[in-house]
């Protein structure tokens, strides 16, 4: 259980109100559809937590979970370390921001970032300075009369941030704040956004399907498949010891190769597959018949090892990578220089001794 | 070729059908015997009585907006954002009016509260009186009938503006500590403005053209619509077309006010998914807005049901009880082997038929040429589509006798009174704007790369249109056309001045039948039309396809 929590990281015990957010046991079922199963997480004090997986994996139900749009079947949502599973949405006051933003067409950009301060008592002076503030913050002061309407995208979403930390709340979810935007637009906006969540230091959970983004933003990646959490760490943990195949497959690019678990120690297992001995990460507790993932920096080309022919290259600027050919029909993915290879060309895979990874057979 | 004189000639058509009558409408209204007098304008102003139907016209039109409004946005609000049993089938139950044929309407009314309706059985079996202690007559009645009817373009242009609704917006609301009343307050309504600023005008223009519930129930109660018919019997002609400019008149000040609260619909940036209505409500809450709901769809339906309880009771039959004891289906029998009572119903098919085919082609034609909203033309052409909405039908009816009652070939002017072609021409021209409409918004919903692709692999213009866009237009094509071929087949307002003898339409037999007292036949009439009313209304409600 611990692993798959993850490590704590040092962004706990920052001094200040602590907002912390734990999923106990959490369980949704939409009909007959299990959504969620048994999902439990801890997201630390202003640590930003991105909830990773393909379309159908129950990301964004999970965070309509801890919004209360949604209420959970079975299990429990602390905020604060206070139960608030019974609670309605109206009561937890998790700041928001939409898929496709849900700026009030009506309102200007202004009146949509001041619509959630009105249960605050505050003076309209004083509410007027915090909406200046706010969208100061987001780098777009003197937008307040502006109506939503005729603002770019960009700009849309960044009302949409302002308007949902303006009544300053304990959390913060983003569902793919980013997907509407323009694909030149988007790392640059990544990178504001997240150096304003980090600046501000607001807990944040961060709903996305892109790998990249995930990488990019968060402190610590929720891995999710088919309603269950497949693994939780670090971005680094992740890509180098996924805890399954889904993982090392998802977040990064792999080979599967059929091998056997011939022996292990302390620094990994020990499999052969084509005919080559590999060191993995893995159980040492297997053996026999395993599963052998291979990242495209597990493998170089020399002058012994795996036999097999380039089929394909890709290039891709510092490296390319070649698809090789085993003899038993298998394909390898190799990264390696530019002009290692030509596609036709007979090349002996070595193990470079990083970027294995095996699992039990048929997990 | 095609593409410089179609648009030319479209115009044509349009101006000859469209805006000529009423121009010689507007024409003779200060023409009289070969000069240009202000005599008939005078007369109507100095006559108490035009001056008193001129008013009653705009209060009933005022009153059946309020009343209107405040039946249709509840219960739109009801079916499209609560969840309580049967919730889709009462939405559906109560948009039904929306098509009922004006006089089967009003045709219903009369067997539910009339002398001899429903309640009147149900009074007098209960306490024992001779006959019913009222009359239902006067502006109560017109507008009781109104405030029933024309709640239904409120209800659903705000079911639809609710449908189109982003849920998020109501999530983002509630995750700001926006309490419920809030944000109805400040998010739905707001958002809704638009939706109801046009049930009101769909509704003000309905009541000032409204003709068959003043003609039936009015008694001394009198509107333009039909003091300007009584007028045109009587043979002043002059004061007639002041009336009708008056109401014409009244018409654009309507869409115009309209407009200004109205305004454009502002939408969010959402998908377009409607919002789930509200799951967590306890059972006690669900019972209690079904028993609202349904009460309503009941009330609301009554009519028709006393329409449908007529149709099957023999004449005579249902004297002193409070429902009928004897049944019986004769009178749909008789609607199909009586070739007396089945000539009226085929002869306002056919004219239907035919107009609708009609006007289904010139429309088409229009939406082709009009596709692009931001040409002149097509604003021109979008305009001429719409203007027989915007002006009541009596108006049209007048217009168009005017127009085809002399030979004039260079104005483009025939004698076709009398004849059995002006009723297929009005009925033309009452369903080019349901068509039209429709017609034109599915072909601007269309991708227009679907062209593109369809010219980049080698199809020429009518290729395109036989094989990319007509099939693509097709359920938007047919669900109007359906609606436009009902309107006429249950028209009144129009039929009543234009019919001779030979095309009398099956409204006119409608009326015959329940002035001889045949009134099993006049319901079982009535029932058919709201039927295939019925039907073409669910024809219509589906949308363009799209990819």
């Amino acid at each position: 259980m611990d692993a798959l929590l993850g490590p704590t990281g040092p962004w706990v015990g920052k001094g200040g109100a602590l907002s912390t957010v734990a999923l106990q046991k959490i369980r949704k079922q939409f009909g007959t559809t299990a959504v969620v199963q048994d999902v439990s997480l801890e997201v630390a004090d202003g640590e930003v937590v991105a909830l990773l997986g393909p379309s159908g994996s129950g990301k964004t139900t999970l965070l309509r979970l801890i919004a209360g749009f949604e209420n959970a079947d079975d299990g429990a949502i602390l905020i604060d370390g206070q139960d608030v599973t019974q609670r309605s949405a109206l009561e937890r006051r998790c700041g928001m921001v939409f898929q496709h933003y849900a700026l009030f067409p009506h309102l200007s950009a202004g009146e949509n970032v001041a619509y959630g301060l009105a249960s605050e008592k505050l003076g309209a002076a004083a509410r007027h300075a915090r909406v200046t503030e706010v969208l100061r913050l987001v780098d777009l002061a003197g937008y307040e009369s502006r109506p939503v309407t005729a603002l770019s995208g960009g700009q849309q979403q960044r009302v949409a941030l302002a308007r949902a930390i303006a009544p300053r709340p304990k959390v913060l979810l983003l569902d793919e704040p980013l997907s509407n935007l323009d694909p030149s637009l988007r790392e640059h906006t990544r990178r504001e956004l997240r150096d304003l969540v980090v600046s501000i230091g607001i807990t944040t959970v961060l709903v996305t399907h892109e790998q990249e983004e995930a990488f990019d933003f968060a402190d610590r990646i929720a891995l999710l498949h088919r309603g269950r959490l497949e693994q939780i760490g670090r971005p680094e943990s992740l890509y180098a010891s996924p805890a399954t195949p889904f993982v090392a497959g998802f977040v990064g690019r792999t080979s599967r190769l059929a091998a056997q678990a011939i022996a292990a120690d302390g620094a990994g297992v020990l499999v052969q597959a084509a005919g080559v001995e590999w060191c993995a990460t893995g159980d040492p507790a297997v053996r026999g018949d395993c599963l052998l993932l291979l990242r495209p920096e597990a493998v170089r080309f020399g002058v012994a090892g795996a036999a097999g022919k380039v089929v394909r290259r890709r290039f891709a600027g510092a490296m390319a990578y070649y698809a090789v050919e085993l003899p038993g029909g298998d394909e390898v993915e190799v990264a390696e220089s530019p002009d290692a290879a030509r596609v036709g060309e007979l090349v002996h895979l070595q193990p470079t001794g990083v970027g294995a990874h095996s699992f039990a057979a048929g997990s | 070729m095609l593409r410089r004189w179609l648009p030319l000639a479209l115009l044509l058509v349009l101006g000859w059908l469209v805006v000529e009558p009423l121009a010689l409408v507007a024409v003779d209204a200060v023409r009289e015997n070969g000069t240009w007098t202000l005599s008939a304008v005078r007369a109507f102003f100095s006559e108490p009585n035009e001056r008193l139907a001129a008013w009653n016209s705009v209060w009933l039109a005022v009153a059946s907006v309020v009343l209107g409004a405040c039946l249709g946005v509840p219960l739109a609000l009801l079916t499209g954002l609560v969840d309580f049993p049967g919730r889709k089938l009462a939405g559906v139950l109560l948009a039904l009016p929306a098509v009922l044929p004006p006089l089967v309407g009003v045709v219903a009314y009369l067997f539910l509260y009339g002398e001899s309706g429903l309640f009147a059985h149900l009074v007098v079996a209960i306490t024992g009186m001779e006959k019913a202690p009222w009359r239902f007559e006067g502006a109560g009645a017109v507008l009781l009938i109104h405030a029933t009817t024309m709640y239904v373009y409120t209800y659903l242009l705000v079911r639809g503006a609710l449908a189109s609704f982003d849920p998020a917006l109501l999530e983002a609301a509630t995750s700001l500590g926006a309490s419920r009343l809030r944000t109805f307050r400040t998010v739905i309504l707001p958002l809704l403005r638009p939706a109801i600023g046009n049930g009101a005008l769909l509704t003000a223009l309905t009541s000032l053209a409204s003709f068959s519930a003043p003609y039936v129930f009015g008694g001394g109660f009198r509107v333009l619509p039909t003091q300007l018919v009584s007028t045109r019997l009587n043979g002043d002609i002059s004061v007639a077309m002041v009336e009708t400019l008056v109401l014409v008149l009244l018409s654009l000040v309507a869409l115009q006010l309209a407009s200004r609260l109205g305004g454009p619909a502002t939408r969010g940036a959402g998908k377009g998914i409607a919002p789930a209505p509200k799951q967590r409500r306890s059972k006690v809450g669900r019972i209690g807005y079904a028993v609202i709901a349904w009460l309503a769809v009941t009330w609301l339906l009554l009519p028709h049901l006393s329409l449908l309880i007529v149709s099957l009771v023999p004449n005579g039959a249902w004297n002193t009880t409070a429902l009928p004891t004897a049944w019986t289906v004769k009178h749909y029998a008789t609607l199909v082997t009586d070739p007396e009572r089945w000539r009226p119903f085929g002869t306002s098919l056919w004219m239907a038929a035919v107009a609708t085919a009609a006007a289904a082609t010139l429309a088409l034609a229009v939406a082709v040429v009009a596709r692009d909203p931001r040409r002149r033309l097509s604003r021109w052409l979008e305009r001429g589509l719409a203007l027989p909405w915007a002006v009541p039908g009596t108006v049209y009816a007048i217009a168009l006798a005017t127009m085809f009652s002399r030979l004039q070939p260079v104005a483009g002017r025939f004698v076709l009174i009398g004849t059995l072609w002006l009723l297929p021409l009005a009925y033309l021209v009452r369903g080019l704007p349901v068509v039209g409409r429709a017609l034109v918004v599915a072909i601007r919903s269309l991708d227009p790369s679907l062209d593109e692709a369809a010219a980049s692999l080698g199809a020429g213009v009518w290729r395109n249109l036989a094989t990319i866009t007509l099939p693509l237009l097709g359920p938007a094509l047919a669900g109007a056309a359906a609606l436009a071929f009902v309107t006429g087949l249950g028209d009144f307002m129009t039929s009543v001045i234009l019919y001779t003898y030979d095309t009398r339409p099956v409204s006119l037999e409608i009326l015959g039948a329940i002035r001889d007292g045949d009134l099993g036949i006049a319901a079982a009439y009535g029932v058919v039309l709201t039927v295939l009313s019925a039907g073409a209304f669910l024809l219509s409600e589906r949308g363009p396809r799209t990819a």
